[in-house]
């Protein structure tokens, strides 16, 4: 194969691509998207269920996340930090582990462990539910019960991000 | 066009025509367990991968065509 | 010698600029590996250090740099038929260099190679770019290597660079890849390299020899004409799989190489990798590697300037190759060193058994043409020490 054949072959590879600009990590709406659906899973610790439902009143963030996920492991540290300040103002996380076997995710929480209540959600049903589109996944629901925001990803600095919601939900 | 030219354009075009979105991906993020593993890693250990890869193009006529990059966990 | 040297080169620039754009949506973590290599057959023994560190800066840089030495004690089948044994040291350079942003990863790094008659510049860039869900990466890459060839010679003083050999080899690489995460256990890719070469692309050591009734051996020795260009094409097919019954990989790969000196060449590799415990990595691989030989090699000609391009390469020889591998890994944790997060100890041995079927052992006699055919065993050993911190 020549140069020219190359560059059809590469510029063919490229073409198959639609022109579409990533859309963003963070989809906040000004208006609500809707009320979050509710589900119930499995708590990690008690034998009880946490159903979404049983939340409404608080602020919630929804945190979903894998022990082999590097991201999600970096951020649960800070997810705790915003745990022990803002519960006492009507907010609670709430940790959605989305692997089938939990005995990764329990070990990882030994040795880093939180405060906020971790629900497995081995079957992925949560998951399908709510679209997760990357890994971690992060939705905010208001006191309705609506969602608000949906961020994938972490990267530091982008509990800046949840925090700014968070601050506003609270003063609904 | 000169090669080195087109592939400098090609290279800096690369990130405008991306995400060809409209695709379901079929596996989920969250289902990528398997994939994170270390074990799955085309390349588990760079330095010991190279070295290997010039032992055998020292000695060899053939060359080129090693290395891959994606796969993993897929994360952010 | 000199060959070889200038596309390996050029290779540890392509696995560098694609193995550091590892996962295009994260940057590759940040780990130091310090290893010593150990090549012995056919006469030869190549040994040395390589030490290579990643360090993340920010969240969007990461910065690499490798250090590396190939000390060689030569006495060769090529040395030997026709010089002497001799000792030589490569040392090389590199450094490197990725940039995050969104999905894409883009990657810049620079390879130095120097040793008393050959000094070797790559530069090489790449991009990879994360579609489809993050199920498909899709990776460009060039590099262009800029190398002086020199010749030593014996003087009363000692070896030095032959004042009246000064020669350069360029040399170009295009590659595109795409990685495909097939199902939840299944990974595949495909690799496409093309590389393109010009300049003085021999060794200035090596001859080729024709049949000459006169000689007291039956032949005698004339020097080595290669072209001034060579063009090669690679098309590497690999798939990863997570095995579903216990906790273990499987790789299998293949690559077709042809080129513009009429080598064909086919690599078959397969590997298994398998954990035991939580500490311990077993790995085994088998690699067969088939080649058909240049259109000017042979390895007796029928008489002198039988051809215009003429060449005794055993590496460009018909000949077939295969290699088994064995790898063990130690993974550990030190409590009183919280900055590392873990490390692990490597040993990895593989045994090269190579045949030729058109390169014969001249040292072996008697007779021109008759002797026979050249074998090569040889061992490969690594050992190495790996930080993630």
């Amino acid at each position: 194969m020549n140069f020219a054949k190359f560059r059809t072959l590469s510029l063919a590879v490229l073409a198959a691509c639609a022109v579409l600009v990533p859309g963003p990590a963070t989809e906040a709406a000004a208006d609500p998207q809707g009320p979050a659906p509710n589900f119930k899973l499995p708590l990690r610790g008690s034998g009880k269920d946490l159903s979404l439902s049983q939340l409404r009143g608080q602020v919630v963030m929804l945190n979903f996340w894998a022990s082999w996920c590097g991201p999600c492991r970096q951020e649960m540290p800070l997810l705790e930090s915003i745990q022990k300040k803002y519960k006492p103002l009507g907010f609670t996380m709430v940790g959605v582990n989305v692997e089938p076997d939990s005995a990764e995710a329990e070990k990882f929480l030994k040795q880093t462990p939180v405060s906020f209540p971790v629900a497995y959600d081995r079957d992925s049903s949560v998951s399908k539910l709510f679209r997760v589109r990357g890994m971690p996944s992060t939705v905010i629901v208001d006191r309705k019960g609506n969602t608000r925001m949906i961020h994938q990803g972490y990267k530091p600095g982008d509990e800046n991000i949840y925090l700014d919601q968070i601050r506003s939900l609270l003063r609904e | 066009m000169r090669p080195a030219r087109y592939l400098a354009l090609l290279v800096l075009g690369l990130p405008v025509l991306t995400a060809c979105a409209p695709i379901e991906p079929w596996v989920k993020p969250y289902e990528r367990e398997k994939l994170a593993d270390p074990i799955m890693a085309f390349e588990r250990n760079p330095v010991s991968a190279t070295y290997l890869d010039h032992v055998f193009e020292s000695r060899e006529g053939a060359r080129g065509a090693s290395g891959s990059a994606g796969g993993g966990c897929g994360c952010n | 010698m000199a060959r070889q040297f200038a596309n390996t080169a050029l290779l540890i620039a392509g696995s560098l600029a694609v193995a550091s754009a590892a996962f295009a949506g994260v940057l590759p973590e940040d780990r130091a590996d310090a290893l010593y290599h150990r090549y012995e057959g056919g006469g030869i023994t190549i040994s040395g250090p390589s030490v290579l560190v990643r360090k993340k800066i920010g969240e969007q840089f990461s910065i690499s740099a490798n250090y590396y030495v190939d000390m060689v004690s030569s006495a060769s089948i090529d040395v030997m038929s026709t010089a002497s044994s001799y000792t030589e040291k490569r040392t090389q350079y590199s450094l490197g260099v990725d940039y995050l942003r969104g999905k894409t990863t883009w990657s810049a790094g620079y390879i130095n190679s120097t040793e008393s008659d050959y000094k070797a510049k790559t530069g090489y860039f790449s991009v990879s770019q994360d579609m489809f869900g993050d199920l498909t990466t899709v990776s460009l890459g060039f590099s262009r290597g800029q190398n002086d060839v020199l010749r030593n010679i014996k003087t009363a003083q000692g070896k030095i660079n032959d004042p009246a050999f000064a020669r350069t080899a360029d040399s170009r690489s295009y590659s595109v890849g795409v990685t495909q995460v097939i199902t939840r256990r299944l990974l595949g890719s495909v690799n496409y390299e093309l590389i393109t070469d010009e300049g003085f692309l021999n060794s200035p050591y090596r001859s080729a020899r024709f049949a000459d009734p006169t000689a007291p051996a039956g032949f005698r020795y004339e020097s080595e004409v290669y072209p001034a260009t060579h063009t090669s094409n690679a098309v590497a097919v690999r798939l990863k799989y997570s095995l579903p019954w216990w906790r273990a990989s499987l790789d299998g790969q293949y690559r077709f190489f042809t080129d513009s000196w009429d080598i064909k060449a086919h690599t078959l590799q397969l590997g298994y990798t398998h954990p035991l415990g939580r500490s311990w990595i077993i790995d085994g691989s088998a690699r067969y590697y088939k080649q058909d030989a240049a259109s000017f090699y042979s390895d007796l000609f029928p008489r002198a300037n039988a051809q215009n391009f003429r060449s005794r390469d055993k590496e460009l020889a018909t000949y077939d190759a295969l290699t088994l591998g064995v790898g063990v890994a130690w993974e550990f944790r030190i409590q009183r060193a919280p900055w590392l997060d873990r490390g692990t100890l490597n040993l990895r041995v593989d045994h090269m058994m190579v045949n030729y079927d058109n390169f014969r052992d001249v040292t072996k006699g008697p007779s021109a043409g008759q002797e026979p055919l050249y074998k090569l065993n040889s061992n490969i050993i690594e050992f190495f020490v790996s930080a993630w911190y």
